[in-house]
C-alpha cells in the first residue's frame, strides 16, 4: 500500500515539531515523492543524523512500504 | 560478529570507495542507485560495487550494519557516507570532493 503525502508529512512533523516539510508527488502515483525537511533543530547536526531523524520518524516504512522517498533536509535561513 | 558482518566488514574495510547498490554500475536497477554511480563517475573516483540483488543476506544486513534502512549506500575508507541523497547535496556543496581528497582517494 502506497502512502498519502499528508500521513509522511503528520509523521515528520510528529517527530521533529520544529520542522517544515514539503511534500512532491514526483510520479503522482502516491508512490514517488520528494521530501524537502526544514529544521531549526538540524543545526549542527551531520546529513547522516538528519536523514535518521526522518527515517525514524517514519517508523521503518523507509525502504519497505515507502521505497522511492528522496529527501532533503536544511536548515532554516 | 555474524558471518555475514564479517563478510561486509571486509568489503567496507577493503576497498576505498565501495557503493552497496541495486543492480551494477553498467546496469544499475534502481533510480536511486543509477544517480549514485553517476555522481562517482562525474567525479571520475575509482569504486567497488556490491549488487545487493545477487546476496540477499548483505541486502538484508546492511541495513542493520549501517543504521540505514535504504540502498544505495556509500562508504569511503570503512566510514559510512550516506545514500543518492546525501551524495547529491555533498557533490552539489564541494564536500563529497573534499571528502575524496580529505581521505586521499585517487581519481581516475
Amino acid at each position: 500500500m502506497p502512502m498519502a503525502a499528508e500521513e509522511i508529512e503528520t509523521l515528520i512533523r510528529q517527530a521533529i515539531p520544529d520542522a517544515l516539510v514539503e511534500i512532491t508527488d514526483l510520479a503522482g502515483d502516491g508512490d514517488h515523492y520528494a521530501a524537502r525537511v526544514v529544521a531549526e533543530s538540524f543545526r549542527g547536526v551531520s546529513r547522516v543524523m538528519r536523514t535518521r531523524r526522518v527515517y525514524d520518524a517514519l517508523g521503518g516504512r523507509m525502504g519497505g512500504e515507502l521505497h522511492a522517498l528522496q529527501l532533503t533536509t536544511a536548515v532554516p535561513d | 560478529m555474524s558471518d555475514v558482518n564479517g563478510r561486509i566488514d571486509e568489503i567496507v574495510k577493503g576497498n576505498d570507495v565501495v557503493l552497496f547498490m541495486k543492480g551494477s554500475a553498467l546496469f544499475p536497477q534502481c533510480g536511486f542507485s543509477s544517480r549514485a554511480v553517476q555522481i562517482l563517475d562525474h567525479l571520475g573516483v575509482a569504486f567497488e560495487t556490491v549488487d545487493v540483488l545477487q546476496d540477499a543476506e548483505i541486502r538484508q544486513a546492511i541495513k542493520a550494519y549501517s543504521d540505514w534502512p535504504t540502498i544505495p549506500q556509500l562508504y569511503v575508507k570503512g566510514e559510512f557516507v550516506g545514500g543518492s541523497d546525501i551524495m547529491m547535496e555533498m557533490y552539489e556543496d564541494g564536500e563529497l570532493q573534499q571528502l575524496l581528497r580529505d581521505k586521499q582517494v585517487g581519481t581516475a
